[in-house]
């Protein structure tokens, strides 16, 4: 291994608006290396990418590749130049062939080439053949499976023959048998001397295969090393599973005494061919908080959506004991089951009042306003700025308005969906305080999804794990630490 | 590539019905020789209003900005000066592809429907200006040429099929060159395409040349045929909107479907004319139902069959 790094990241940093999304983070990785770049959801691993790309420009700091400074450079220099990006979501060429696909990565950046060069066609069907699309040349990308087309995003990043290979969540959506090939294919890169980052979620994803992590949070690197290192490292330990996990000791240890107010069975959802659920059941009795804990990518969303109506299901979802299959989203959302979006989905241009008032529409006025004085009780800040746009509020205040709005329906199952992404550690506890008010003084039953499992345990009575579009664990918070707590690095 | 595009079953069906459609004065009308002589016309609006929107991926509300601009151009420089048709078309051309770069400016920088809007609004200028500096451009009433490109509907009629059948063969080609691989990238996935390595803003600012090159000399040409250039005829919002449902209903990203959906929409306007005021209306009802039901448009959806198979 040579001492020289290949690619060398001094100082990045990028803001987005108010946000810093990435603060001064250092990188280095050698030829024949392969880095792994974890950190949960909103901590600017992916931003990272995107800025070594060109495809965001960076606020300051140097990326240099064999020693050349690249930062700032428009995405097709630096992809000429030898940086090569494997997304993790691409829109292939419909009309085309896969090996058009693929020869579309060989051809010259000219408007003067009309033909491409001879030796194209052999040269694509030779890297077709590597990554295991020999035998789907002629098909059309939309008639293949999802597997295939990640084979297809790979093949054309080998096509440029980069120095450095960017990878962005490796193997989501893949199956085991998939994930040891695409491994496969990954040290072959490491092997031809390529440099390699891996840009996931968390260390176990990608742990087999790297030799080094950097593990991100909110901007910055908060730990470097080995698999394991990172796995032990107290910092890291804290961001995904919190310092020491406590679960408060609610009014009722509600539970299987009281009726189940929703419940799921045999839950499938299907994107194109990717499966977001595979058969997920879960119940949530009246007056509970039951916690959906998971990473990015795991399909908390699609399940709220699914049981808000947004997204087309098989299987059965029960509320108060009536299927809501064929009602509207609007229907559903009235008859007491509100979601809080993780995108917030705030009218950026109206006021915070303006917000609220628009939550309790449907309410009569005198009770709209008591609603209205109890959350501003609750979320004291939302008086002060009752004024303001809601696309001028801080991101903590934009989450707290996107969950009184919700409670402004008055909801009887509140879906909180990741309601800490992107928030600094401060706000969250303000936030989690007025959950413990809102558990406090009402019966309201709460199904929150998190990947932030020291946010998610402490207010929970239950959890579930879902992984890979399956709930994997049921049980206590007491319990999950323990049984599940390395496992979920 | 030269084989793949020669092995290429439209094209051949494309030739083949141009082979045909030469041989059509022998049978049909003068009236309808004309009728379909502006029909080809609007084909090569409908196949570089294609290039632009199917392939490069820019929403182009306006193609009349781009017509009209190559079309006033050359009926100003004849109306004035007149020099050689050739030469007035060259003018056309070159006024056309200066427009398209003043529209790719605001291209780059906006995003789907801002974009288009801006479109609309260039044809909306346009309009106003030619109204404004009525004194040569002829205001609303349109001004006439002194010289057309001749006098005997067949003759008209076999130049502007040339002009179709070279316009498509050059667009065709393009769209199934490297570039028009590239293009089709840079308008689907943008970022991957840079990703590739592909000077994004290049290869829109080409297309926009090239649309605009085509859309100008199809302008100008259409001059010469009718012997004036008006509003109502080479920029009215609606003769946009017309290009637009031509090239949707024959088949986005398929170049050639432009010209069967030029062709289908000005024979069908014209047949259906004893309809009076319904005419028009039946006419948009069908291109709904075709835009509705089959919206990979006509030839789109024949394609799709044929890759099913």
């Amino acid at each position: 291994m040579s001492s020289r790094p290949r690619l060398e990241v001094r100082g990045l940093t990028k803001r987005f608006g108010g946000l810093l999304a990435v603060n001064g983070v250092d990188l280095d990785i050698r030829p024949g290396e392969i880095l792994g770049l974890i950190g949960p959801n909103g901590s600017g691993k992916s931003t990272v990418m995107k800025l070594i790309m060109g495809i965001e420009r960076p606020d300051s700091g140097t990326v240099r590749l064999d020693g050349a400074d690249i930062a700032g450079w428009p995405s097709h220099r630096i992809a000429r130049a030898g940086i090569g990006i494997v997304f993790q979501h691409s829109r292939p060429l419909h009309r085309q062939t896969v090996l058009e696909n693929i020869k579309l990565a060989l051809l010259p950046d000219s408007l003067l080439r009309l033909a491409a060069a001879p030796g194209v066609d052999e040269r694509a069907r030779a890297i077709a053949e590597s990554v295991g699309l020999g035998a789907v040349l002629q098909r059309h990308p939309s008639t293949l499976p999802f597997a295939d087309l990640r084979r297809m995003e790979m093949a054309k990043a080998i096509a440029r023959d980069p120095r450095v290979v960017l990878v962005d969540e490796p193997f989501a959506g893949l199956t085991g048998g998939e994930v040891a090939t695409f491994s496969e294919l990954i040290r072959g890169f490491r092997a031809e001397g390529r440099a390699v980052l891996l840009v996931d979620h968390n260390v176990k994803s990608v742990a087999a295969l790297v030799d080094r992590v950097l593990a991100m949070y909110v901007g910055e690197r908060i730990a470097e090393g080995s698999a394991e290192e990172v796995m032990r490292n107290e910092t890291v330990r804290r961001v995904y599973l919190g310092g020491k996990i406590e679960s408060v000791a609610h009014r009722t240890p509600a539970g299987a005494a009281r009726a189940p107010l929703l419940e799921l069975e045999g839950l499938n959802v299907f994107y194109g061919k990717a499966q977001a659920l595979d058969q997920v059941a879960l119940r949530v009795h009246e007056g509970e908080f039951v916690s959906m804990v998971g990473l990015n990518g795991a399909g908390k969303t699609t399940l709220f959506n699914a049981i808000s109506g947004l997204v087309p299901y098989s299987g059965t979802i029960r509320y108060g004991g009536k299927s809501l299959a064929g009602m509207t989203a609007g229907t559903i959302a009235r008859s007491g089951v509100v979601q809080c979006p993780e995108t917030r989905e705030l009218f950026g241009d109206m006021s915070v009042r303006e917000n609220l008032d628009l939550g309790g529409q449907h309410l009569p006025r005198d009770k709209r306003e008591r609603q209205l004085a109890w959350l501003l009780e609750l979320f004291p800040i939302l008086a002060e700025r009752a004024t303001q746009m809601a696309r001028t509020l801080s991101g903590g205040e934009q989450q707290m308005l996107a969950i009184a709005r919700a409670l402004m329906m008055q909801p009887k199952l509140l879906i909180l969906d990741e309601p800490t992404l992107g928030l600094a550690p401060v706000i969250l506890e303000q936030i989690s305080k007025a959950l413990d008010r809102l558990r406090e003084s009402t019966d309201i039953t709460v199904l929150l999804g998190e990947q932030n499992v020291t946010f998610a345990l402490p207010h929970a009575d239950r959890v579930y794990l879902l992984e890979h579009a399956r709930i994997i664990w049921e049980g206590t918070p007491a319990r999950f630490a323990a049984e599940m707590g390395t496992g979920y690095l | 590539m030269l084989a793949q595009i020669l092995r290429s079953r439209p094209l051949w069906i494309g030739l083949g019905t141009a082979v045909i459609a030469a041989l059509l004065p022998f049978w049909l009308s003068a009236y309808l020789l004309g009728v379909l002589t502006a029909a080809y016309y609007f084909g090569v609006f409908a196949m570089a209003w294609d290039l632009l929107f199917g392939f490069a991926g820019e929403v182009n509300f306006g193609p009349t900005f781009l017509i009209g601009l190559g079309a006033y151009t050359a009926a100003i420089l004849d109306n004035q000066w007149g020099p050689p048709i050739p030469l007035c078309i060259l003018a056309g051309a070159v006024a056309a592809i200066i427009g398209g770069l003043l529209l790719a400016l605001p291209a780059l920088r906006l995003r789907g429907p801002y974009f288009g809007l801006v479109t609309l609004v260039a044809v909306l200028l346009l309009q106003n200006a030619i109204v404004i500096f009525a004194g040569i451009t002829g205001g609303e009433i349109g001004m006439t040429v002194p010289d057309v490109l001749s006098i005997d509907a067949t003759v008209n009629y076999w130049y502007s099929l040339a002009f179709l059948v070279v316009c498509a063969l050059i667009l065709f080609g393009l769209s199934r060159s490297a570039i028009g691989l590239i293009l089709q990238a840079s308008g689907q996935d943008a970022i991957e395409a840079q990703a590739l390595g592909f000077n994004v803003t290049k290869h829109k600012l080409a297309a926009f040349c090239i649309s605009a090159l085509f859309s100008g000399v199809a302008g100008a040409m259409l001059v010469f045929y009718l012997g004036t250039a008006s509003v109502d005829t080479v920029i009215d919002i609606s003769i946009g909107v017309q290009v637009i449902i031509a090239a949707v209903l024959g088949g986005r990203r398929t170049i050639l479907g432009a010209v069967l959906g030029a062709v289908f929409l000005i024979l069908a306007t014209e047949f259906l004319r004893p309809l009076g005021q319904l005419n028009t209306f039946v006419v948009a009802a069908v291109a709904l139902g075709v835009i509705l039901f089959v919206p990979d448009g006509l030839l789109g959806y024949a394609l799709r069959r044929g890759e099913r198979e």
